[in-house]
């Protein structure tokens, strides 16, 4: 669904200040009922993300890190089965996931008397029974389950809807008959950066050329899609030539501005391809 | 000089006699050119005297477009800081010859950018140059002769001040013929019109050699005596070389001849005709004859000889004889015959027609593809240098698109905003040696988007905007672009002679080298253009012998071909020139002295590309046509010493003789296009000008014996009218001349230039005895000699492609097989023994050796089957099955020489490199080996008939993780999971578990991990509220395990001590519904067997019910 820049601020307007809860994403569906879910859901999630983004380095000084350890200490000698790091992340306006990490962080160094390395943070925060201490285990999942922009378990529901608009996307390729060759072929082959799908024989969408597609399963606002064309689109352009985005949960209609120039945004497959022989136009 | 002139005026020679006269040498003393004879040293003098003469005396009328530079050594003089006097001895009397203080034509190019300065020169007149020479600042004895003859008889008369002449006033301008003895003529004056007010906007922006016309305040026409003299000349004794029509032009103009504007025809007549003479010799005299075309037709549709005060008569008169005259020149055989296009263009001229062809290319500028084979990991020493030149590739389109979007704006300066960034770039090159990758990167998309005619559109936004052209509709297209082209063709006139320049899309390249001011890169980029060129140079574009049918389609494919392969050469050499001479460049033409030094200096240095020798062998082997175009480009930029270098010196004395020398045998546009860009490159700034008539470069260019050569280019018509105006757009003046005058449209050119890869076989090592081998290569020339070429074509063609196909397959098929053993192996073993992982490689890798070997097997069985398949495609139906058999042998076997022959040098590089690198990957995924993903998820493939409709894994992760949020908590007042609610969802769960389509290994991982998160979280309620429908769903969670998933389930996870601890957190001491769950644990174990056994699970491996007793006691405990 493409929206329009007013549209979209709106919306971006109304999530202003929102804790990544539940409860929030069920207002927001409230308010934007003619919107899809997942058009959002994505969009409070990268406006979410926005925000920890400015205000995560004043959560991340060995002071605050002390503050929330200790106040975690206090709060589960009160009472263990309460919320304790939910709360407190609520309160302090942080991601209850980084506050998880933060705590735990805190805690093995405490525990191991060093800094404990990445890997066994990020593991211990996929699978908490790993962490060494009953209570801040469960603390830790809680704040994990809870949150809906951050977390392994986000981060896990994110790739799967990735994996699955390619796997739909690769199928409508199939289906039309377009040859393709994917992104693990290339990467096989030693490319150094690797469209979801190239297409061996290039088509004409809407009148341009393209030579790839790549699926995005994630609305396309601003920054992302300005971060995207930085680190992917232009990357591609510059190897292959033009190519095709697909924002599968829409995009801000401002932003598909590179038509000419090679970069083509949709929010569905297109129906309007012309092969080198014959059109398939459906309409 | 003058006297040669003189003598002409005063018919006292003929025309055809001077002819005669330049034509044969010093020796040759015709009876009818008597009055010549005591000139006979000036003969080679002459011409340019001439041709500087006529424009002094036509300068004033000229008043469209750009004037025309004379290219004669006299021009330095002025303004240089040498004088003639310094210069070659074998100059100097030339040099002397002429005055000194004749107008400099040219002004001096400042700095090493196309910009060129306006530093042009209000020219003289000629009378007061003549008169400050008889001042005696000339001291050459040599000259003296003709200069006394000169001075004795005034050729100007009109001694007054060199601007604001008063035309008005009969003493100073007495009517025209008051000398000559026609006495009934009314005075009738013009008054010339200003040119400066007349088309302001024509002057030349860049036209360097250009002597500014429109600069001069007012005309100043010679004498009536000389106009006289002038007039008597068409009168004169033509030879029969002149052609009918003129001498009617001349029956026309002597009835009409009256008043002040025919005196005017007469001059501009007398012009043509001197230039007739030039045309007419099948040698060539001047320099650059497009040059002195060009001047002719600027008389010939001046527009500033009428006045409005003049009779409309007379206007009438003018105009007439204008038009007459430019339709003797359009009908003009001797032109025709001297050059169809240009007759061509004089013609449509004429007629007011316009050309059809488009200027605007189809802008189809895209980036240089990325190509395994020389950009992927193996191209490089390290993952950093691969790394970083991924990011380099990246920033230089950055930059370009930059460019591409703000270059035209005001303001906006290369330099200012990209320099920093460009030279950062450089830096992270040099760090990682990868200069040459870059260096071909830039190169291939240089000529990707440059080898067009115009420098590679100026725009990549170029195409119209679909919605305007879905608005317009086809119909319509047509008129939109030509409106397009309006805007986009600069309707300027450059000149005949623009400068060295990097147009449209060129200058982001040249600015690039600039600011990058990197003597690494520009050394790599010199290697790779050089490279590139004698690639391109050496192509064999043309077979020779066509088969009847085939001619049109080949030649018509040669001509695109070597307009191809033409253009990139020239794009190529221009920027190699660029480079080489780029140190030397200096902004002023150095001194006499400084100049002897540099010469000294790098006399000892050899040239980065032996242009020489290519240009020898090019004339050697008739392949000038191909090769010339791009010397000419390379030396256009050549700095002010490199002429005069040795080394130099010697080719352009060479180019110099193939101006001067007639080649029968050339393709007349071929020679046409030779001509036409040594004209240009004699006209540019830092070529010497008295190069062209100086003797001794005639001696000193020894031309080469030619030899009869299979890749001869020069007789073939490769040459059309598009390409000689793609190449050398400036002869595209000579029609916007005539079409400005004639109110045509603009000039077009140009052309679609389809890229070509050309292909090329690849000789083969021996395998047989040598005498054998010898035998076969006889045997196979003599079976190719009497065929058609393009049956060796195709041969080698499918020899190649075949050889290479089946290196491909190999690779695809045996070597990825054996890597995929490889990798086995690999696994259990790395697990054994993680200490030394190079020597594990080397190891297996040993063992798949003796394998690889099976690689020539293979290779030999597909080249034998696909060799002959392709060979019968390709040669023609009827080709008979004697020759149809020997080719498809001939074909199999070099391509299996190719094929093997590369097999069985690197194989076992090859199998080492590829398991290497599936290693490396191997080892970079912790604990998520991917055979064994891909072995989890073949496991099961979806259900027979399954319509792919199950919900999306996301989808269920995202459902069971809201119940999870609502079990963990905190919840909502009153928030509860519906128990039915929560068994739908477990049987979607299991739909979904069982289409296979869009799971991927993470997602059914995290699945099996959030449903033992909630059977844990479904066993404490059990506990706590002993419902047996929740034990119902226990059950059905059991089996979903048991039954769906393709992963292993992590159940032990149940009790890890996270949950444990959850669940003494929920229910301390409540032990008594433990017994309901004893079902449940012993399924659990048992399933918890069938994952241990089939999977190697990281965690410790537990009994459940240990863990279930070990927990239970610790409940108890803390009760």
């Amino acid at each position: 669904m493409k929206l329009s820049k007013a549209q979209y601020d709106e919306i971006a307007q109304f999530l202003g200040h929102v804790q990544p809860t539940r409860q929030s994403l069920r207002k927001l569906k409230e308010k934007f009922p003619s919107q899809s879910q997942s058009t959002l859901l994505s969009i409070f999630s990268q406006e979410y993300q926005k925000q920890i983004k400015r205000t995560h380095a004043k959560h991340h000084t060995a002071e605050a890190a002390e503050t929330y350890y200790q106040r975690y200490l206090n709060g589960v000698m009160k009472n263990a089965a309460a919320p304790v790091l939910l709360e407190l992340a609520n309160e302090v306006d942080f991601a209850p996931s980084l506050m998880a990490r933060i705590v735990l962080e805190r805690f093995l160094q405490e525990r191991e008397q060093a800094i404990p390395s990445k890997t066994l943070i990020n593991s211990m925060l996929r699978d908490p029974s790993q962490i060494p201490d009953g209570v801040l285990a469960n603390q830790v999942y809680q704040c994990t389950v809870n949150d809906c922009c951050y977390g392994p378990l986000v981060d896990c529901i994110k790739h799967a809807i990735g994996h699955e608009h390619e796997v739909l996307l690769r199928e409508m390729l199939l289906e039309k008959n377009l040859s393709f060759i994917a992104e693990d072929q290339l990467r096989a082959k030693g490319y150094d950066k690797t469209p979801d799908f190239i297409l061996e024989v290039p088509v004409a969408v809407e009148g341009h050329i393209i030579h790839w597609i790549e699926s995005k399963a994630s609305f396309g606002d601003e920054s992302s899609h300005q971060a995207y064309l930085q680190d992917q689109f232009w990357s591609y352009w510059n190897r292959f030539g033009p190519g095709l985005v697909i924002y599968w949960y829409g995009f801000i209609e401002e932003l598909d501005c590179h038509r000419e120039r090679g970069i083509l945004l949709k929010d569905c497959f297109p129906t309007d391809i012309v092969t080198l022989r014959h059109s398939m136009a459906q309409r | 000089m003058a006297a040669v002139l003189e003598l002409l005026l005063r018919e006292e020679v003929a025309v055809g006699a001077v002819l005669r006269w330049l034509r044969q040498g010093p020796g040759h003393r015709p009876a009818e050119v008597t009055g010549l004879v005591s000139l006979s040293l000036l003969q080679k003098d002459f011409v340019p005297f001439l041709l500087n003469f006529l424009r002094e005396q036509t300068s004033q009328i000229l008043t469209n477009g750009p004037s025309t530079p004379a290219k004669t050594p006299n021009s330095k003089a002025h303004g240089s800081q040498r004088t003639g006097s310094e210069r070659r001895a074998s100059l100097g009397s030339f040099l002397t010859a002429t005055p000194e203080a004749l107008p400099a034509r040219r002004g001096r190019r400042k700095g090493g950018s196309a910009v060129s300065t306006s530093g042009r020169q209000v020219p003289r007149d000629l009378g007061r140059s003549l008169a400050e020479e008889e001042d005696g600042k000339n001291d050459s004895p040599s000259w003296s002769g003709g200069r006394r003859k000169r001075s004795e008889v005034p050729l100007v008369s009109a001694r007054s001040p060199p601007s604001q002449l008063n035309l008005n006033n009969l003493e100073e301008f007495p009517p025209m013929g008051a000398a000559s003895g026609w006495t009934n003529k009314p005075s009738r004056r013009i008054n010339p019109t200003p040119v400066s007010a007349e088309r302001p906007l024509s002057k030349p922006k860049t036209c360097f050699t250009s002597t500014p016309v429109s600069q001069s305040p007012a005309a100043r026409f010679s004498s009536g005596s000389n106009l006289e003299a002038f007039s008597t000349v068409q009168e004169g004794n033509l030879t029969s070389v002149i052609s009918s029509s003129l001498q009617e032009e001349r029956e026309m103009l002597k009835k009409e001849r009256y008043g002040l504007s025919m005196m005017v025809i007469g001059l501009l007549i007398l012009n043509i005709h001197l230039y007739y003479l030039i045309f007419s010799l099948p040698e060539n005299l001047v320099p650059n004859i497009f040059l002195e075309l060009f001047f002719v037709l600027q008389l010939l549709t001046s527009k500033g000889t009428s006045t409005a005060e003049e009779e409309e008569e007379s206007d009438l008169e003018v105009n007439e004889r204008k038009k007459g005259t430019l339709k003797f020149l359009a009908e003009n055989e001797r032109i025709a015959s001297f050059s169809p296009t240009l007759h061509e263009r004089l013609r449509q001229a004429y007629e007011s027609s316009t050309a059809k062809v488009s200027l605007l290319l189809p802008c189809s500028v895209q980036s240089v593809s990325f190509q395994p084979e020389t950009d992927n990991r193996s191209n490089f020493p390290s993952d950093r240098a691969f790394h970083i030149f991924k990011k380099q590739r990246d920033i230089f389109y950055e930059l370009l698109r930059e460019w591409e979007d703000n270059h035209e704006k005001t303001g906006w300066d290369f330099e200012r905003v990209l320099g920093n960034k460009i030279r950062a770039m450089m830096a992270h090159l040099s760090a990682t040696c990868n200069h040459s990758h870059f260096a071909r990167l830039f190169q291939k998309q240089l000529i990707q988007m440059c080898k067009g005619p115009v420098g590679g559109g100026a725009s990549w936004g170029d195409t119209p905007d679909q919605d305007v052209l879905n608005m317009l509709g086809p119909d319509n297209l047509s008129r939109l672009k030509r409106l397009q082209e309006r805007f986009v063709v600069p309707q300027s006139i450059r000149g005949p002679c623009p400068p060295p320049s990097f147009p449209g899309c060129q200058q982001f390249f040249r600015d690039f080298i600039l600011s990058a001011g990197s003597y690494q890169f520009n050394q790599h980029l010199v290697d790779s253009l050089c490279l590139k060129i004698l690639e391109l140079d050496g192509l064999t574009l043309v077979e020779h012998e066509h088969s009847d049918g085939e001619a049109d389609m080949d030649e018509q494919d040669e001509k695109k071909r070597f307009t191809v392969v033409l253009l990139s050469l020239r794009l190529l050499a221009k920027f190699l020139g660029f480079l080489v001479f780029l140190p030397y460049r200096t902004v002023e033409q150095p001194t006499r002295d400084l100049q002897d030094s540099a010469v000294a200096l790098r006399n000892q240095t050899l040239p980065v590309l032996d242009v020489l020798k290519l240009l020898r062998q090019s004339i050697r082997d008739h392949r000038s046509i191909l090769t010339v175009p791009w010397i000419v480009e390379f030396l256009s930029l050549a700095d002010h010493i490199a002429p005069f270098l040795d080394y130099y010196r010697k080719v352009f004395c060479l180019l110099l003789l193939m101006v001067l020398s007639e080649d029968k045998e050339m393709s007349f546009l071929n020679k046409l296009l030779i001509l036409a860009v040594l004209g240009w490159l004699f006209q540019v700034p830092s070529v010497p000008e008295e190069l062209f008539f100086a003797t001794d470069v005639r001696q000193e260019g020894v031309m080469v014996d030619t030899v009869t050569s299979a890749q001869a280019l020069d007789s073939v018509p490769l040459v059309d009218q598009q390409l000689l105006y793609t190449c050398c757009p400036y002869l595209g003046e000579l029609r916007k001349l005539l079409a400005s005058f004639v109110a045509g449209s603009g000039a077009k050119n140009g052309g679609f230039i389809r890229k070509i890869t050309p292909t090329a076989a690849e000789s083969l090592a021996p395998k047989t005895s040598v005498t054998q081998r010898k035998l076969q290569v006889e045997l196979e020339q003599a079976f190719f000699h009497n065929q058609p070429p393009s049956l060796r074509r195709t041969v080698e063609f499918v020899a190649e492609r075949v050889g290479s196909n089946c290196v491909k397959h190999i690779k695809a098929t045996l070597v990825a097989e054996l890597v995929q053993r490889a990798e086995v192996m690999l696994q259990d073993k790395v697990k054994e023994e993680d200490a030394n992982h190079d020597k594990l490689l080397e190891e297996v890798c040993a063992h798949l050796y003796e394998e690889g070997a099976q690689a020539l097997i293979k290779g030999r069985e597909f080249c034998k089957k696909k060799g002959p398949e392709a060979v019968r495609v390709l040669l023609p139906e009827e080709t008979s099955a004697a020759v149809l058999n020997s080719a498809e042998d001939i074909a199999v076997e070099l391509a299996t020489e190719k094929a093997c022959g590369w097999l069985s040098a690197n194989i076992a590089a090859l199998i080492k490199r590829e398991v290497k690198a599936t290693f490396n990957r191997m080892l970079k995924v912790p604990g998520l080996p991917l055979p064994s993903e891909d072995a989890l998820e073949l496991r099961r493939d979806c259900p027979p008939g399954c319509q792919h409709r199950a919900p999306f894994p996301s989808q269920i992760i995202n459902e069971i993780k809201d119940v999870l949020c609502v079990a963990v908590g905190p919840r909502d007042e009153g928030e509860v999971i519906d128990h039915d609610w929560l068994e739908c969802l477990l049987g979607r769960l299991s739909q979904t578990l069982r289409c296979r389509k869009f799971m991927c290994p993470t997602s059914e991982q995290q699945l099996a991990k959030c449903t033992v998160e909630l059977a844990s979280l479904l066993g404490e309620s059990v506990m706590i509220i002993k419902s047996n429908p929740t034990y119902g769903l226990l059950k059905l969670l059991l089996s979903v395990w048991k039954e769906d998933f393709g992963a292993p389930v992590p159940v032990q996870l149940m009790f890890s001590r996270k949950n444990i601890a959850s669940l003494t957190l929920a229910n301390k001491g409540s032990l008594v519904c433990i017994h309901l769950l004893q079902d449940f644990l012993k399924e659990l174990e048992m399933l918890s067997r069938v994952f241990t056994s089939e999977h190697r699970i990281e965690e410790p491996r537990t009994n459940p019910r240990e863990l279930t007793r070990q927990s239970l006691g610790t409940v108890t405990a803390q009760s």
